[in-house]
């Protein structure tokens, strides 16, 4: 029987070479979306296959990696991914925002600040932020090219006039370099401003659409509004229960069948990281102490 | 009563324009010149061309002889087939306005009235709501639409109202000349009649050129200053509105003229 | 009090535990093999390698034994192997007319030359359940003749020799073939395109696609020119010894659909065609395939695109069922981030239209 041997990050050095010739040609156009021969990978499509082959074109044997999804190392799909790559390229891996050198991400950015030397590798499901408006391919792809985004604005008019406010949470439109139109992937507009003159490099992979994007290191990345209807970030208004944490996205956890709610930090390192440093919220196990001034 | 342009200098001019497909002719030697705040009507039957010379002229077909020149805001006269496809599109969103015989085709049914006005505002970099909805409310009320139904969608609305919504949808951006084919048909006589009173009154307060495909005579009476009579493809009369249809020189054209029903 | 949920980790490894205990089943009854998925489920083993895209009935048997007889989750661990392999580059293309044929059959005549041979399917069978196949059985040896020599002209190039109907686009030799597991699809699409994409669809997708399109949704009046079963020579151009290396045979399906006729102002009218290949006994596919084929060539053809058989974008972009499940089940993955700005603005939203409700009714009894 053929019997596979795997080269370092699973993917072949050719199949390397052409997802990083896609990042480059990505980098030099931010915001525009690169097409590539997306390869079929162990996982499904929608799983994560295009912010892994991003991964596993740029990893090298001395990069830390960390993986997380819905801000947390825990969850069961950035456990598979990082089980993955331990297995595929024996890298080392890590929870900690500050010591990796690639984050793999699902639906958030950490937190705490990048800095320069570090990749932020996005999976994104659905890269085309006009999709929904235009379903044909065709036809976005004019719009791109000739930046012509009127229908954008019309829908982010028609929420107003529906709802009185712009009626998206998440995936909220961002226009990359005052050029491109961008779905900056599923995360809460909450952190739409950390994508702005981040000092790490943003590079965005969708392996069942096929495209590649980035945001190279300090671009402008403006959120799509209106000058009397600004972008608004939301949090839900109250402290994490665990570290008290007044600036960080929250996770509504149900604790009882009678309405019962606790709100703590989605992101789980930024969380333990401040616990560890002392700060407590109201239901933390450890006597309460008073929290540091940060 | 907006302010006229250079008006010595043609806007729009066609020299010895044609369109065929394979051995069939659809249009041939068509030549004007059209000037601001001028009223041009094309009149003839189903076949005669006048749609074919209405897309040629709008540049949404590429013509098989001749040319089209338009004078942009900047005065220079530029041949059409020789413009980008962006700078093409930019045109028909601001300088140009394109009314459908079928609202439909110019409208986006799903989305509101306000919407539709608003959007080529939002296209050339408008970004304030209020601003948006109250000049897409004020043309409304132009073209006789209620306000009140400026956050409906046309999906909702008649087929004169349709037709209106996509006049001020063309009209908002202050377009220099509008395309027009067939804009009354397929609706009721005083429907129509309304319509053409709105469209004239329009026309001249905003001082726009425009050319007017029509099969019906009343229409080219009405709005028109000149007309084309087209047959075969081909333009075998053309002169003042008045002229041409009180005196017709052409058998064909006599032939047009008499066959209005009396009113 | 509230401690953080954690142990991911051991969650996922017990759940591989258990599904490989599932898998296995009763242990009292024999472990399948893979020579009785090859043998005895020829046919699901035939539609793995199809749409895994892959022709290896040993790997897409251990596929579906992987799998527990799910075929698409068997097609994904095929194309997820498949995606591992060196390519060397391409065989000479197979030539169906050499084809050492087992089965043929065609609608379009009574007779041909070369007959009409049923082989072995399940038309004209009755579909009555049969307890004594439940027991085990020992079918009678099949009735044998003679290999007939005579010759076995493709229907397609009798009709073709009348020029009845359209020669098959004959391909500038010089034109790369385009491969959509190397470039990405993009639109327009060429029919060497369109062609691999159906070869490797899901298979009950185009089923429908084509039975709308019998039903009216983009008609074009099909008859079955030709389908065959049988074994072709697969040969590979070596470059060192400069001539075409046969590699061995493989099983094929092959479908020809004679379509509407078509004519224009220079050529006079004649049938126009549709093309289903599948790899081992896949009629259904190849049938639906060669009708959906015929349909996407809407616009080739200058007919309206009006259906959704014939809406090129929409059929290539939902046609692959490893995408497509991928990207369905992946649902179940936590969406809880994004499930939580949704509830943060549908709330606010609520509460502005409880807040409306509340003053207006004040209104009406101030005045």
């Amino acid at each position: 029987m053929n019997a596979p041997a795997y080269n370092f990050a699973y993917l072949d050095e050719q199949t390397k070479r052409m997802i990083r010739r896609a990042i480059l040609k990505a980098i030099a156009i931010p915001g525009y979306q690169v097409p590539f021969a997306s390869r079929e990978m162990p996982m499904p499509y929608g799983w994560g296959t295009g912010g892994v082959q991003v991964t596993a074109a740029i990893l090298g044997r001395d990069d830390v990696l960390k993986v997380i999804d819905q801000g947390s190392d825990d969850t069961t799909n950035a456990i598979s991914i990082r089980k993955f790559f331990a297995k595929t390229a024996g890298v080392e891996t890590t929870t900690s925002t500050a010591d990796a050198t690639v984050i793999q991400t699902r639906h958030r950015i950490p937190e705490a600040s990048l800095h320069a030397g570090q990749v932020l590798v996005y999976q994104v499901p659905i890269p085309e932020p006009l999709r929904f408006l235009e379903p044909r391919e065709t036809e976005t792809r004019r719009m791109h090219a000739l930046g012509e985004y009127g229908l954008m604005h019309v829908k982010l008019y028609e929420d107003i006039a529906r709802f009185g406010h712009i009626a998206t949470s998440y995936a909220y439109p961002v226009k990359v370099n005052a050029r491109y139109v961008m779905d900056p992937s599923p995360t809460p507009k909450f952190d739409n401003p950390k994508m702005d003159n981040c000092a790490a490099l943003q590079l965005f992979g969708a392996g069942r659409e096929k495209r590649i994007y980035a945001i190279p290191p300090h671009t402008s990345v403006v959120s799509l509004d209106f000058e009397d209807h600004p972008f608004s970030r939301y949090r839900h208004d109250a402290p994490c229960a665990l570290c008290g944490a007044n600036d960080s996205y929250l996770d509504e956890i149900v604790t009882d069948d009678k309405g019962g709610r606790m709100f703590v930090c989605s992101d789980t390192d930024f969380c333990e990281t401040r616990q560890a440093q002392g700060h407590r919220g109201s239901e933390s196990a450890a006597p309460h102490k008073e929290r540091a001034h940060g | 009563m907006a302010e006229r342009e250079d008006s010595d200098q043609p806007l729009l001019m066609a020299e010895g324009l044609g369109k065929s497909y394979g051995s069939l002719t659809a249009c041939r030697d068509a030549s004007f010149a059209l000037y601001p705040g001028e009223v041009l009507a094309v009149v003839g039957e189903s076949g005669s061309g006048k749609s074919t010379l209405l897309q040629l002229l709008s540049a949404q077909l590429a013509p098989s002889a001749g040319q089209v020149s338009y004078r942009m805001r900047d005065g220079v006269m530029r041949d059409l087939a020789k413009l980008g496809e962006a700078e093409r599109r930019f045109l028909f969103r601001t300088d140009w306005g394109y009314v459908h015989q079928d609202p439909a085709m110019g409208l986006r049914m799903a989305v509101s009235a306000g919407a539709n006005v608003g959007e080529r505002l939002m296209a050339v970099g408008w970004n304030h709501y209020g601003r948006i909805r109250d000049t897409a409310s004020s043309w409304l009320e132009r073209v006789e639409i209620d306000t009140g139904r400026i956050d409906d969608a046309p999906r909702t609305y008649s087929g004169g109202m349709r037709q209106r919504l996509q006049i001020a949808r063309n009209l908002v951006t202050e377009p220099r000349l509008v395309f027009m084919d067939e804009p009354t048909g397929g609706l009721d006589v005083s429907v129509q009649a309304r319509l053409l009173d709105l469209m004239r009154n329009l026309v001249s307060e905003l001082g726009l050129a425009a050319i007017v495909v029509t099969h019906d005579l009343a229409v080219a009476r009405l709005l028109s200053h000149r007309v084309m009579v087209m047959k075969g493809g081909r333009v075998i009369e053309t002169g003042l509105t008045d002229q041409v249809l009180d005196d017709p020189r052409e058998p064909y054209t006599q032939l047009l003229v008499s066959s209005i029903l009396p009113a | 009090m509230y401690v953080a949920v954690k142990g991911g980790e051991r969650a996922i490894e017990n759940a591989h535990r258990l599904l490989a205990h599932e898998r296995r089943g009763d242990r009292d009854v024999p472990e399948l093999s893979l020579a009785q998925i090859s043998e005895q489920l020829s046919l699901g083993v035939d539609r793995v390698m199809t749409e895994g895209s892959l022709y290896d009935r040993e790997l897409a048997a251990l596929a579906i034994k992987q799998a527990r007889g799910d075929l698409i989750e068997a097609i994904f661990l095929v194309r997820a192997f498949r995606a591992t392999l060196p390519r060397f580059g391409a065989t000479e293309p197979v030539d169906t007319g050499k084809m050492a044929v087992r089965r043929r059959i065609s609608s379009t005549f009574k007779d041909i030359p070369g007959g009409q041979i049923l082989g072995p399917t399940f038309d004209y069978t009755h579909r009555l359940l049969d307890p004594q196949l439940a027991e085990g059985s020992t079918p009678e040896p099949p009735a044998t003749s003679d290999a007939s020599s005579a010759a076995m002209p493709r229907v397609t190039d009798i009709l073709g020799r009348d020029g009845l109907i359209e020669s098959s686009p004959s391909a500038d030799d010089n034109a790369p073939i385009g491969d959509l597991t190397r470039e990405p699809l993009s639109f327009p699409a060429d029919r060497d395109l369109r062609l691999q994409n159906l070869a490797r669809a899901d298979e009950g997708f185009l089923l429908a696609l084509g039975y709308s399109s019998q039903r009216g949704y983009g008609r074009n009046h099909p008859f079955a020119g030709e389908i065959r079963l049988g074994e072709v020579e697969v040969e590979f151009m070596a470059e060192d010894v400069g001539f075409a290396v046969p590699l061995g045979p493989i099983t094929l399906t092959e479908c020809q659909m004679v379509t509407q006729f078509k004519g224009s102002a220079t050529q006079a009218p004649c049938f126009t065609r549709g093309y289903g290949l599948g790899f081992g006994q896949s009629e259904r596919k190849t049938m639906s395939m060669a009708l959906v084929d015929r349909t996407l060539r809407a616009r080739e053809l200058g007919e309206e695109v009006m259906a959704p058989a014939q809406d090129e974008e929409f059929v290539m972009s939902h046609s692959d069922n490893v995408q497509a499940t991928g990207f369905v089940e992946h649902l179940k993955l936590p969406h809880y981030v994004d499930f939580q700005s949704e509830l943060g603005l549908l709330r606010k939203l609520r509460k502005e239209f409880a807040e409306a409700a509340e003053t207006s009714p004040l209104q009406e009894a101030a005045e």
